[in-house]
């Protein structure tokens, strides 16, 4: 038995830089996009939109909360606003002002977080974001992104700059894998099916993408056929691909960068419990924050590799034996 | 509408408005009387005098936008804008009921033409200086006016919002703040001390205007005087009387959100007819 495709998983650059170059791309195309960041433009990535149009760039400070909302009254005057800071920033301390300015009135505001998960390593708990995507589903109206790649990051930065709604999309700090090929669509709501595989689905975001891969490559040399699904649209979520899973595969693993019990990892099960219920198991930073290390021991240490996902295939293919 | 700036018309204008908000709140049976009171000579000089706008074509590009930071006094803003022809005037009275576009406080989803829906408070200066930011950069003449009130300022953000002002130049945006010195548990100066409160402002580099904001000649004086100011955003400290216009609501905090009885807003109307 082989997986029905080979993936290099090459190393890449962060999806923060993807995010970074996409802006200036996105900028070209539309001259009504503008870019807020709160002082950390050299880490977002945002500095490269800074420099090609230092007019749309607007300096915030450190002070995440009003950059929120003077993105919400920029975007509400006919802007498409983007702001920017580390995720663990922008949805904590800006949340009210996502609610509040962005949500209710539904206005067109972007929204990236970069930085997420705890792969930012040395930096610590304080930075690091475990609980975004959870926030950011918690705003009604609000597309929600989480891209695992230069490609998909690209892809998705112009999804949501077209897009007319509020949106939020997720970045992260360290060199992400290639997995997507240039020009490989994506689609607010879908999924990419990376592996196909009948004996349990793998559904992944971000940084964990790369490793449900290894994990499939893992499980095939041990005779288990593991589909891989990239959930990188959260909200709104592809409910036919996760319908379809719990049907072909009856088991079903959700990794994440994300604190376990409010990630995307819920989202799944609601739609499986909603359409066809089915045994799961779910990897995931475990209700508890992490610690600095570099950001491969900590990945190690809170459970996000692939023998991770495997020994959770393991436990749910056990489950669904009996 | 009809625009006026006669001190005399708009007084009269603001004595209707001040009918509809002890009118409608008595209707809901809640609601903010006292710091709708306050804001009203503010509220009516800006949409009846000092604003530029067109209630026939409220998308119009180049309007002025207004901002109520103090959310909850949306009674006054809903009465100046039906008083100016944005909205009806006999849907009044189903303020707070369930389908009224007369939200609990205001709601762009029911009123198209609120420039921010607002109620949490703190944010309104942000939205409004992010308003005025895009017409800056569209060559837009477009000016922005946000009403805050005095106990609002105490959130933080709107001292995020005040050195952003500062630091972006941002002229084209006026903040009024209703110090009427009441809040919901009391006075301001018990609660969370505002003072030196022009000293504040102008500390964070905005240009500080301290008046009467009952005195309808000192508010014109006042807006004219922000709009001649260049390179730095205006924040006018209108000093006002919250329950203003009736006796028994005035200087008291009880009147911040009490609706009046049927009694009590028969008896508030016989002082401002």
């Amino acid at each position: 038995m082989a997986v029905s495709k080979k993936y290099e998983l090459k190393i890449g650059p962060a999806t923060r830089e993807a995010f970074g170059k996409a802006l200036v791309e996105a900028g070209q195309k539309n001259p009504n996009i503008v870019v807020c960041d709160a002082d950390l433009s050299k880490s977002t990535n945002t500095h490269f939109f800074a420099k090609e149009f230092p007019e749309r760039f607007i300096q915030c400070g450190i002070a995440e909360a009003n950059m929120v909302a003077v993105g919400s009254g920029l975007s509400a005057a006919g802007k498409v606003a983007f702001v920017s800071s580390f995720s663990a920033f922008v949805i904590n301390k800006g949340f009210e002002q996502l609610r509040a300015t962005a949500a209710y009135p539904n206005v067109n505001l972007k929204v990236v977080g970069t930085h997420s998960g705890i792969s930012i390593g040395e930096d610590g708990p304080s930075q690091m974001s475990i609980e975004d995507l959870s926030l950011a589903c918690n705003l009604p109206g609000f597309t929600v992104m989480a891209p695992c790649d230069e490609v998909s990051m690209k892809a998705v930065i112009h999804l949501v700059a077209e897009h007319i709604g509020p949106a939020f999309v997720r970045a992260g700090r360290s060199k992400a894998a290639h997995v997507y090929e240039p020009g490989t669509e994506f689609h607010i709501g879908g999924s990419h099916e990376l592996l196909s595989g009948t004996d349990v689905a793998i559904f992944a975001n971000g940084l964990l993408v790369a490793e449900a891969i290894r994990a499939a490559e893992i499980l095939d040399a041990e005779g288990v056929s593991a589909r891989v699904v990239d959930l990188y649209s959260i909200k709104p979520i592809d409910r036919a691909a996760i319908e379809r899973a719990s049907q072909e595969c009856g088991a079903i693993v959700v990794a994440e960068e994300h604190l376990k019990d409010t990630g995307i990892g819920s989202r799944v099960a609601q739609v499986t419990a909603e359409t066809t219920p089915c045994i799961m198991e779910f990897v995931g930073v475990d209700d508890t924050y992490a610690e600095s290390g570099t950001p491969e021991a900590v990945v190690e240490k809170y459970g996000l590799l692939a023998k991770d996902i495997v020994t959770a295939v393991h436990k749910v293919l056990a489950r669904k034996k009996k | 509408m009809t625009k006026t700036s006669n001190p005399a018309e708009l007084a009269e204008i603001s004595k209707r408005v001040r009918r509809h908000i002890i009118e409608m709140i008595t209707a809901a049976k809640s609601g903010h009387p006292g710091g709708s009171l306050s804001a009203t000579e503010l509220v009516v000089t800006l949409f009846f005098d000092i604003m530029k706008h067109d209630p026939a074509n409220p998308a119009w590009k180049e309007r002025d936008r207004f901002i109520l930071g103090k959310g909850h006094a949306c009674p006054v803003l809903y009465s100046t804008m039906a008083e100016a022809g944005y909205t009806p005037i006999d849907q009044l009275n189903t303020f707070r009921h369930l389908g009224s576009i007369y939200q609990g406080h205001p709601d762009v989803r029911f009123i198209p033409a609120l420039e921010a829906s607002t109620g949490s408070l703190g944010e309104g200066l942000s939205v409004g200086l992010g308003m005025a930011l895009a017409a800056r950069l569209d060559s837009n003449p477009s000016r922005t006016f946000v009403v805050l009130g005095d106990g609002e300022i105490q959130e933080g953000q709107i001292w995020e919002a005040a050195m952003f002002g500062a630091a972006h130049k941002l002229d084209n945006c006026v903040a009024i703040v209703d110090s009427n010195k009441i809040q919901l548990d009391g006075f301001v100066k018990d609660i969370m001390p505002l003072d030196p409160l022009v000293e504040k402002w102008k500390s964070f580099g905005w240009h500080v205007i301290d008046i009467d904001g009952h005195n309808i000649e000192a508010v014109q004086k006042a807006f004219h005087e922000a709009e001649s100011v260049k390179g730095k955003p205006t924040c006018i400290i209108a000093n006002t009387i919250k329950g203003k216009g009736v006796s028994f609501m005035e200087n008291n905090p009880k009147w911040h959100g009490t609706a009046p009885s049927k009694d009590e807003c028969a008896l508030a109307l016989k002082e401002l007819a």
